[in-house]
């Protein structure tokens, strides 16, 4: 064994702030890097070349009008879930139950649709729908949220509880309504009537939902940033004892903040049955409540940057989709690839936050 | 009459898989690492053994397959690929110090579509007519009980109708509660994820405990992944067909106070739990059966509210789970 | 007993450390004798702490070289650090909770588990130096003198024999300091090298055989003690020569402001905190608060900012008129909107005060946010507020959008205590308000303190360092395991009665 003096090779340091540039130029470097390394394995999988990777991915994405509504569709659902989760974030709640709150919304939507669609005006039954999927949204994260502000009661596991909790109950209305008796699926609901499908503006499909969400993020960046409230959640945030110190109300804040969150899921699940899916199965959020944390916290919890990760978080996924169908691979590559690029931005952070410096040969080489 | 004989192994059966997970998981977190990523590690442990014995399967064929190599491909195959999984877990948050949290759910996101991906290349490369892969051959091995068990009545039932692997979950949560309480190792480990600056001051190796800790967390954790498919399954994978084990594994993590010998039975009662809605007489109302697959996510719910209320300092996870450590921060 | 034919135990040689911008010690040159007790001294900041980090293996230096007993040695980590001798006593222990003593005494040792011989060790150990351990107590059971014995036993059984302590009296009592100084004395005469970091000069000269200063990192020179003295070795820290004296203007037009009656408080545990505490805070008047660490101080602030339960007693606000105001059952934000002005600056500057992350500006709106009707927050006021704070107090920080947690802890004090007295108190509540601060910043927080007092504001001051309790404090209310050891005039008071009365009630001997 050479006991010999040996320094250690490198030296790593916090660094002081670096500027936004610096910041998100190292992001925008991981995820060139993370591109080519998903080009390069798509290659080895399929033969493909890695500009015909991109082209491929660029058409699932863009290859047509459809394809392109779908798109901002998709990144406008995605985007709401995110939105809705980050108050609760910022405060360093785990809200991990965002699917849970949008399958509840989801519920409480359907159920108006089904029981009260043509026996009530349709501007009532969207009333109905809109109020009911906010109410249960926001009923199902102040539940954990309760119970954390009270006992402090780990959120994470909770709120990821009573997503199967919410599954389950849909589970259960599935078989209560389905169409027909024992198909085990609800179907199209009031597919002649219409009756509180989300209106259309002109021909676009999804135009209205997408200009919700819209709204719903200037909001929410505004209420984050420049209210009171904002303030008060990044306080309990950062620390609740700084927060009792001032006089804020830290169980309040908490299960206010969750309700919020819960409500704007809640809302998503309105927007995702009443504007498009028009139907109702365990699986319709697809996950996005997961999703969404990633995207909410690459962006730094900012619902402005929120709107770039939602869209390269979605645009990969529609792309690798479409390399999937195209070579008739799994639906999963996308999410193999997109966890992919995940692991270089989540790593990327280091190099932001921390500098490496090699030191010289201090002691004699041998 | 609650038919209990069929219903405790079906429960056990039910549990192991959750018993690897929590197991690997306690270690983990024992570390101060609070690794999400476990529901697509043992996501990937399940697909890494399908895919050894696959290839083991057709290319000998299932009758001149030798029993040790039809066990121990898929198993190495197993830890290799948990092991990597749990490796990629450290690198991001040890060496890296990235967020906890979110390289977990990254993981998670990566190992399940890992699975899905390779599992339905797999069906496509064996041309089944359904969508599924079935390992009859390997899966033989994985599930030979004692000679005995059957011939025992209800005690081999109970006791002696599992797999190897069945019995090997039970012996590495003793053995982990073992070392955790007993030994040198246990102690530093259960330091570093207490106070990892104080464990570091004493000259114990952080890095080193939390790498080693996570990847030995993974690779247990693939075993349950592993059990379910050669063992619960009997050989067949589908796509998605192993849940959310991997949350409620870590949900009960919590339940078990981070004890793996509690674990033992907790599992079990959580495996019935799973299959509650199986034994209940219900009629023909399917309905309700879905609400009675509540139980398990329900009693973790009740149980984590109560532990939080009673908030024992001895039942507290360790100190600085969910922390990054970098010895010069000031 | 002659220095000059020792070796060195240790040589350190153009040592230099960076931290990012910081340069923390820059080329120092430092030997460390055996048989011998070596005073480090500086302010906050000097470098003291970096320089003996790297000594134990938590730092590794950029450059320069250690050598032991005259061999070049390479201390990567806190291992190495054993292997060669060398036991830290860290400043913040470094212990884990929830473990036992002799779980954390063998804490990184090798070879295999077992806590009964540890324990007889421990034992064997204790009685030859006169320590008082249980090896099987957990570490949250202990009071902070526990919890410091359980780290010098702990250095002893690795079988160190240069031992360095990082400020170890700041939180033990005169006659524990006293105990202490005798086992260092102890130790010192068993022939082990021993290093004492501190900025408390009365504790350089009764304990100490050589000192050694440094100052912004860089090493100013070092003397045996007996060759010199407190006002030389304060000038050589600071680098100009200051006064030690602080100034106790008397109380003007005092009335009584707080009257707080049999105050009982339980914590979580269900353990006794404050028993039955009475007494009176004029305005205009300093009132310090003497005890042991961890005796009621925490809670019996808390408890007058609305922070803390309360079992049972009275608190009274009593305003100019006359006007009597119970604080009992009040949160910070009720209290606030009866209209009494109360301000707090708590021990816990960054985990209660301010807000780490946040920047100046956003720092001061935490007390005044809620001003106003608007639903959205008022971001220009503060922000001037923190721009008089930056010129008036002398903050040095790169501007008033930079996190707090990147200013010094001097200059973090200044931004905590600058926004407290800004919405002009009339009782201003402080813990421990020069904990951790140099010489320079000490001196602007008693100026601070002072002015307030000289305003008409009934100060509350709980203080660790009996001498400036002594001279900055009116009176002096010292408590005693929660409960009222006795109040004495600041002025005229006797250290040793004070600290008599912090380990006994009244402070009688039993003599």
């Amino acid at each position: 064994m050479n006991n010999k003096a040996h320094t250690p090779l490198f030296h790593v340091s916090r660094r002081a702030a670096l500027p936004w540039y610096g910041a998100w130029g190292i992001r925008a470097a991981a995820l060139i890097i993370a591109l080519l390394a998903c080009a390069l394995i798509t290659n080895l999988i399929t033969g493909l070349n890695p500009l015909e990777v991109y082209a491929t991915i660029w058409q699932g994405s863009f290859g047509s009008a459809r394809r392109t509504w779908v798109l901002f569709q998709n990144i406008a659902m995605l985007l709401c879930v995110s939105l809705a989760i980050t108050p609760a974030f910022r405060m360093r709640c785990w809200n991990l139950g965002g699917d849970g709150q949008m399958l509840i919304g989801c519920l409480a939507t359907t159920a108006c649709m089904i029981l009260l669609g043509g026996k009530l005006p349709n501007g009532v039954v969207i009333l109905c729908m809109f109020v009911s999927s906010v109410l249960a949204g926001a009923i199902w994260a102040a539940i954990p949220a309760f119970f954390k502000a009270k006992w402090n009661t780990n959120e994470t596991l909770f709120t990821l509880m009573m997503n199967y909790i919410a599954t389950q109950l849909v589970a259960y209305y599935i078989i209560i309504w389905e169409v027909p008796k024992g198909a085990g699926k609800i179907g199209i609901i009031n597919q002649s009537t219409q009756a509180g499908w989300l209106p259309q503006i002109g021909s676009y499909k999804y135009l209205l939902n997408i200009l919700i969400v819209a709204v719903v993020c200037v909001l929410m960046y505004v209420y984050l940033n420049y209210s009171k409230h904002g303030y008060e959640i990044a306080v309990v945030g950062e620390s609740e004892r700084t927060a009792r110190y001032v006089g804020i109300k830290v169980d309040r804040v908490i299960i206010r903040t969750m309700f919020l969150s819960g409500a704007v899921c809640g809302l998503a699940g309105m927007l995702l049955v009443g504007g498009t899916e028009h139907t109702l199965t365990t699986t319709i959020t697809s996950g996005r409540g997961f999703t969404a944390v990633m995207v909410s916290w690459l962006a730094k919890f900012n619902p402005i940057w929120m709107i770039l990760t939602s869209f390269l978080l979605v645009f990969l996924e529609r792309g690798a989709g479409q390399i999937a169908t195209s070579f008739g691979l799994s639906a999963s590559y996308a999410d193999i690839l997109t966890g992919l690029i995940l692991f270089f931005i989540i790593g990327s952070e280091f190099f932001i936050n921390y500098q490496i410096k090699f030191r010289h040969a201090a002691g004699k080489e041998d | 009459m609650f038919d209990f004989v069929s219903f405790i192994p079906r429960a056990i059966m039910q549990g192991i898989p959750l018993l690897y997970g929590s197991t690997g998981e306690t270690l983990t977190e024992k570390s101060g690492n609070l690794n999400l990523g476990i529901p697509g590690i043992m996501y990937v442990g399940a697909i890494s053994g399908v895919m050894g014995a696959f290839f083991y399967e057709t290319r000998v064929g299932a009758a001149n397959m030798k029993g040790f190599l039809a066990v121990a491909i898929p198993l190495c195959c197993c830890l290799l690929g948990s092991f990597l999984m749990g490796l990629l877990y450290c690198f991001l948050t040890v060496s890296l110090r990235a967020n906890q949290n979110v390289t977990g759910l990254a993981l998670t996101t990566f190992g399940v579509g890992f699975g899905n991906f390779f599992g339905g290349s797999l069906i496509k490369l064996s041309g089944s007519s359904v969508p599924a892969i079935v390992l009859s051959g390997t899966s033989s091995y994985f599930r030979k009980t004692l000679p005995v068990s059957g011939s025992t009545g209800w005690f081999g039932k109970v006791f002696l109708s599992y797999g190897f692997l069945a019995y090997l979950a039970v012996l590495i949560a003793l053995v982990a509660a073992f070392i955790l309480k007993r030994t040198r190792v246990g102690l530093h480990l259960r330091a570093v994820g207490e106070s990892p600056n104080t464990a570091d001051a004493a000259g114990i190796n952080v890095s080193r405990y939390k790498y080693v800790a996570t990847c030995a967390g993974s690779m247990i954790a693939g075993l349950g992944g592993l059990y379910y498919i050669m063992d619960y399954t009997s050989g067949i994978w589908s796509s998605d067909a192993f849940g959310d084990r991997g949350w409620l594994a870590i949900a009960l993590v919590i339940f078990t106070v981070w004890r793996p010998n509690v674990g033992v039975l907790a599992s079990f009662l959580f495996g019935g739990l799973y299959i509650l809605h199986m034994y209940i007489p219900s009629g023909m109302n399917l309905a309700i059966k879905e609400l009675y697959k509540m139980a398990p996510y329900v009693v973790t719910i009740v149980v984590l509210v109560l532990s939080s209320m009673r908030n024992r300092r001895e039942n507290q996870p360790p100190a600085s789970l969910g922390l990054p450590y970098f010895r010069e921060e000031r | 007993m002659s220095l000059d034919n020792k070796t060195a135990a240790v040589e350190m040689r153009n040592i230099t450390k960076r931290f990012g911008p910081v340069l923390a010690n820059d080329r120092v040159w430092l030997d460390i004798y055996r048989g011998e007790i070596l005073a480090l001294l500086g302010e906050n900041g000097s470098g003291k702490t970096t320089l003996m980090n790297m000594l134990s293996g938590i730092y590794f230096p950029d450059e320069g070289s250690i050598s032991i007993d005259g061999k070049e040695v390479v201390i990567r980590s806190p291992k190495d650090a054993f292997d060669l001798g060398i036991g830290m006593i860290h400043q913040h222990f470094k212990l884990v909770d929830v473990l036992t003593a002799a779980e954390n005494i063998v804490l990184g040792l090798d070879g295999k588990l077992d806590l009964k011989a540890a324990s007889k060790k421990i034992r064997e150990i204790c009685d030859a130096y006169g320590f008082e351990v249980d090896p099987d107590q957990k570490i949250y059971d202990m009071s902070v003198s526990q919890k410091q014995t359980v780290e010098i036993v702990k250095v002893l059984y690795r079988g160190a024999d240069i031992l360095i302590l990082d400020e170890p009296t700041a939180v033990l009592t005169p006659q524990e300091t006293d105990r202490l100084f005798a086992v260092l004395r102890n130790m010192r005469d068993a022939g082990k090298a021993i290093v004492i970091i501190t900025h408390k000069m009365h504790e350089v000269e009764s304990l100490s055989d050589r000192v050694a200063i440094l100052r912004h990192g860089q090493f100013i020179g070092d003397m045996p003690t007996r060759k010199t003295n407190a006002q030389e070795m304060t000038n050589m820290m600071v680098g100009h020569a200051v006064k030690l004296n602080i100034d106790r203007p008397e109380p003007v037009n005092p009335k009584k402001r707080i009257e707080v009656r049999d105050l009982t408080v339980r914590s979580i545990d269900g353990i006794l905190k404050l028993d039955n505490v009475s007494f009176d805070a004029f305005s205009g008047e300093i009132l310090g608060i003497a005890g042991i660490s961890g005796c009621g101080q925490k809670e019996l602030l808390e408890a007058i900012a609305g922070l803390q339960p309360v079992e049972g007693g009275s608190i009274t606000y009593i305003e100019d008129d006359g006007s009597r105001e119970e604080l009992i059952g009040k949160d910070p934000l009720s209290i606030a909107e009866m209209g009494v002005s109360l301000s707090f600056v708590p021990e816990d500057r960054l985990g209660m005060g301010l807000v780490g992350n946040m920047d100046l500006a956003d720092n001061m709106m935490l007390r005044s946010f809620r001003k106003g009707h608007s639903l959205f927050t008022d971001r220009r006021t503060p922000k001037e507020l923190a721009e008089a704070v930056v010129q008036d107090l002398e903050v040095s920080t790169p501007g008033i959008s930079t996190p707090v947690r990147r200013l010094s802890g001097g200059n973090v004090q200044k931004v905590l205590v600058g926004r407290e007295i800004s919405s002009a108190p009339t009782v201003l509540l402080t813990a421990y308000a020069v904990r951790g601060l140099d010489i320079n910043s000490s001196y602007t927080i008693y100026d601070l303190i002072n002015k307030q007092k000289a305003e008409g504001v009934a100060v509350i001051y709980v203080g660790e360092d009996l001498d400036v309790l002594l001279e900055l404090a009116d009176r002096i209310l010292v408590l005693c395991g929660g409960k009222v050891s006795g109040i004495v005039p600041g002025c005229g008071a006797s250290k040793r009665d004070v600290g008599l009365m912090m380990t006994k009630l009244g402070g009688k001997l039993d003599e």
